[in-house]
């Protein structure tokens, strides 16, 4: 009798134990699938902006500098309005697919210092800096932007 | 631009796949350095978007010296997807707001400096070297 309580308690013990493991499994796998998922739509935009707008021979690359510029709005905005004083409320899950997925996979480093570097080998140096300090500007103003409207937002009607 | 609808199916299938490999792998890569050297300075989006520069260089020396067109199916599927999303300005600009917010001036500054510096110069030297390897000459 006590014997087959023993076993009962210790296979109920693996069951938890599997249920845990299992759970953990799950979260993960939900999570790197939010985050990819987001990723491909931010890809895809990012792909939409570049064939929307025309490329001007002998200009400055606007493709990138708009998805940029843009996507740290978005990034700057979301995470003050969801975050720990923001007015919505979101699940880890969620902020990982609009922070982490599309922002991140919209905006893009590599693509913006190969244009800088393609200006720099071909000699242009006055296109190099002006590309590159204009982006710089446009990521860290848009990203603060986006901060101080989600911070408007968020104290909207709040004493 | 004119460009046919099965044109705009499978560019944006390309771009598509390439992100599918390349969001996750930038999640990976930056969760696991940002777990081995803390978190109190953002080294896993600067790995990530330095070792994305790398790639870049090398894969543009391989387009310039075998011709690959940048509309082409493999430049968007490389380039414009799993480059494009691998590497990250969004969470760069977001981590630079956060460090100036706590009042970190210097690493904010650091962090500015170390991404542009470091990921020009990986272009560039990963262009280089590429080159040599490929064509057997500087560029």
């Amino acid at each position: 009798m006590a014997l087959t309580a023993e076993k009962q308690a210790a296979t109920e013990g693996r069951d938890a134990a599997w249920r845990r493991r299992r759970r953990v499994i799950i979260d993960g796998v939900s999570l790197y699938g939010a985050v990819t998922l987001g990723g491909v739509i931010g890809s895809l935009l990012r792909w939409l902006v570049a064939l929307l707008l025309p490329i001007v021979s002998g200009g400055l690359p606007w493709a990138t500098f708009t998805a940029n510029a843009s996507g740290c709005f978005v990034i700057g905005f979301y995470a003050a309005l969801t975050g720990p004083d923001g007015r919505l409320f979101v699940g880890p899950r969620m902020r990982q697919f609009v922070m982490t997925g599309i922002c991140g996979g919209y905006t893009t480093f590599s693509g913006f210092s190969l244009e800088t570097f393609g200006f720099l080998s071909g000699g242009d140096l006055h296109s190099a800096a002006l590309y590159l300090i204009l982006s710089l500007m446009s990521w860290l103003v848009a990203v603060w932007l986006g901060h101080i409207a989600a911070s408007r937002l968020n104290n909207w009607g709040r004493i | 631009m004119t460009m046919s609808m099965a044109e705009l199916l499978t560019g944006g299938a390309m771009v598509g796949l390439g992100a599918v490999f390349g969001t996750p792998a930038r999640f990976f890569v930056s969760g696991l350095i940002a777990r081995r050297f803390g978190e109190t300075f953002p080294w896993g989006t600067l790995v990530v978007n330095v070792s994305g520069c790398v790639i870049m260089g090398a894969v543009a020396a391989f387009a310039v010296i075998h011709g690959l067109p940048p509309r082409s199916h493999a430049w968007l599927l490389v380039v414009t997807g799993f480059l494009g999303s691998y590497t990250t300005v969004s969470s760069f600009a977001l981590q630079t707001r956060a460090l100036v917010g706590d009042g970190e001036y210097r690493p904010a500054l650091g962090y500015i400096l170390f991404s542009l510096l470091l990921c020009l110069t990986a272009v560039g030297a990963s262009f280089g070297a590429s080159t040599l390897a490929l064509a057997g000459a500087w560029p």
